[in-house]
């Protein structure tokens, strides 16, 4: 336990060490802020007021927000777990790690954890806008916790599938772009079954990452989406910590 | 040779898909030994030692560390060891003091022992001075000590040390191997190098390692004892017919390898070179050079991975590796 706890401090030290994540940090704030401002300035206008009649700000600003701040997550995530296996085999650090006691699923947890964290501290400075509405309004607060636990979901789950990206290449380019082309076929998965059969559009809709974000989002708390995203998570991470173990044995 | 065997390796062989990279391999380090591994590049020096420290699995064969199998209880047997593989493991953008911290954290050092361990490390890798700066900035020489340093931490019983002066300069390589010589007082040290004389200075048995098979296990004293017949080499501007040298008392064989330069294997060195110098100038055949070859090393190396691929030239062939 204490070692996985080394590893993820480790791993979360050495991202902030590098000017990536700071960049990171301050890109996506300036862009969902540019967001914010649209969709409220929208919501706000007298003209529009009949269209967003029988909604609220929650539904309209805060689900508008944070589902394009999925789709940044998506964007941002592959730069974030890139380095994770890649550098430290192209640096050949990962052989102080595999000549350490320290087991594959220890060295795996830790640096999952690691990267979670990071895109947490980015999870709470994006809430902090939706947030700042209390201000001036009252919010759907249950909504806009299913909301949150949906982004953090998403998140955990980009970063299990990136992670796993990571621990097969020992290039930190070929691991962003194979992330990114993963997470993207997985988001719009739903509309290649338009033309399908009726199961198999059923199948691949359920399978898309981004129905089960649309439900969370929604405010509909189904602990099927819940379970969906934690499997995910697992999924790739036991990927991972097996890729890394055969790999000692090729 | 009878103390606490601390590696024992039986049998291993490892294969890059269908290639072998290690063939069948068997030995054992005791405690307090330092063990020179040798061997021409790509015989599978690097290779035994991944595998020694658990960062490669051996394909087939067993690897015991201070009685701990490295497949069945690999954390039990990797608290034994320190390794410094061929590039140093660095976090470039870490201070020394950070990296040495998450080393000792990784080999399981409690808090309160682990500034004791670090300053320790520092102390015997000459790093004292060195602790806030990064590790990017510091030299080629000050980064293999992090290196060391690392493996050190944790008072391993075996350090594994894979080339650690390679693309040194000639005065870090010497601090480099005064440093592995003092680590051979408390650790047993596996050091891997295609430096020759290194091995001479500081080990204390020698594994040659040929194509992935183990062709010499020797300590280094009895090396150089069997060769106690050694060459001379010896030069003259007036040279004498060879069997008037040969004639020379003590002289066992005699080999012309050019115009003016004969090697002379011969039993009593001391009394022979001065037999043949008394000659030589009583002659006038002017001496002026005289070379006693003692890299018996050197020539064991050159006959055991050369083999019968590539059979030794019949003249002027010696001392071009």
């Amino acid at each position: 336990m204490n070692t996985i706890f080394h590893i993820a401090t480790h791993e979360l030290r050495r991202l902030f060490k590098s000017p990536l994540v700071w960049i990171i940090f301050a890109v996506v704030q300036f862009l969902l802020a540019i967001f914010f401002l649209l969709i409220l300035s929208q919501f706000v206008d007298p003209a529009a007021a009949s269209l967003f009649a029988n909604y609220g700000v929650t539904e309209i600003v805060v689900v508008g927000l944070l589902q394009i701040a999925g789709i940044i997550l998506l964007l941002i995530t592959p730069f974030v777990t890139m380095h994770t296996f890649s550098e430290e085999r192209q640096t050949g650090t990962i052989k102080l790690l595999l000549s350490s006691p320290v087991s594959m699923t220890e060295l795996v947890l830790g640096k999952y954890i690691g990267v979670i964290c990071y895109l947490f501290l980015l999870l709470v400075l994006i809430s902090l806008m939706p947030l700042s509405l209390f201000m001036g309004t009252q919010l759907d607060l249950l909504q806009l916790l299913s909301a949150f636990l949906g982004l953090v979901l998403l998140a955990s789950s980009f970063a299990a599938i990136g992670l796993f990206v990571s621990s097969l290449t020992s290039h930190s380019a070929v691991a962003a772009i194979s992330t990114f082309g993963i997470l993207f076929v997985l988001w719009i998965m739903n509309m290649a079954g338009s033309t399908g059969s009726e199961h198999f559009r059923e199948i691949l809709s359920y399978l898309s990452l981004l129905n089960h974000y649309h439900n969370l989002l929604d405010g509909v708390f189904n602990s099927a989406d819940v379970a969906y995203y934690l499997l995910v998570s697992a999924v790739f991470i036991i990927l991972s910590i097996w890729r890394l173990n055969d790999e000692r044995l090729h | 040779m009878n103390k606490e065997i601390l590696i024992s390796v039986d049998h291993v062989s490892r294969y890059y898909g269908n290639d072998c990279a290690v063939n069948d391999i068997s030995f054992s380090v005791h405690r307090g030994e330092v063990l020179g591994f040798l061997g021409p590049n790509g015989a599978g020096k690097s290779s035994t030692m991944q595998m020694i420290c658990g960062v490669l699995s051996a394909s087939t064969g067993q690897i015991t560390v201070a009685g701990h199998d490295m497949i069945e209880s690999p954390k039990a047997a990797k608290m034994h060891i320190g390794f410094l593989p061929e590039r140093p493991p660095l976090y470039q953008d870490l201070t020394v003091d950070e990296y040495l911290c998450y080393a000792g954290r990784l080999r399981g050092i409690g808090k309160i022992e682990l500034k004791e361990a670090i300053a320790y490390s520092k102390q015997r890798c000459g790093l004292t001075d060195t602790g806030k700066r990064l590790i990017k900035n510091i030299s080629k020489g000050f980064q293999q000590r992090v290196g060391i340093a690392q493996a050190i931490i944790h008072s391993p019983a075996v350090v594994i040390l894979d080339e650690p002066t390679s693309g040194l300069d000639p005065n870090q390589i010497l601090e480099i191997r005064e440093l592995i010589s003092e680590l051979g007082n408390d650790h047993s040290v596996i050091l891997s190098t295609h430096i020759l004389p290194e091995v001479q200075s500081v080990c204390d048995r020698v594994l040659i390692i040929n194509q992935g098979k183990l062709v010499l296990d020797e300590s280094l004293d009895n090396l150089q004892q069997d060769d106690q017949i050694t060459p001379i080499k010896i030069a003259f501007r007036q040279p004498p017919p060879l069997d008037i040298l040969a004639e020379i008392e003590g002289v066992m064989d005699i080999e012309q390898i050019g115009n003016h330069h004969f090697k002379i294997y011969c039993e009593s060195e001391i009394n022979t070179i001065n037999r043949i110098t008394n000659l030589a100038a009583a002659s006038e055949w002017q001496l002026y050079e005289m070379i006693p070859e003692q890299d018996s090393l050197e020539e064991t190396f050159i006959q055991l991975t050369r083999g019968e691929s590539q059979p030794l030239p019949d003249e002027a062939g010696e001392g071009s590796v």
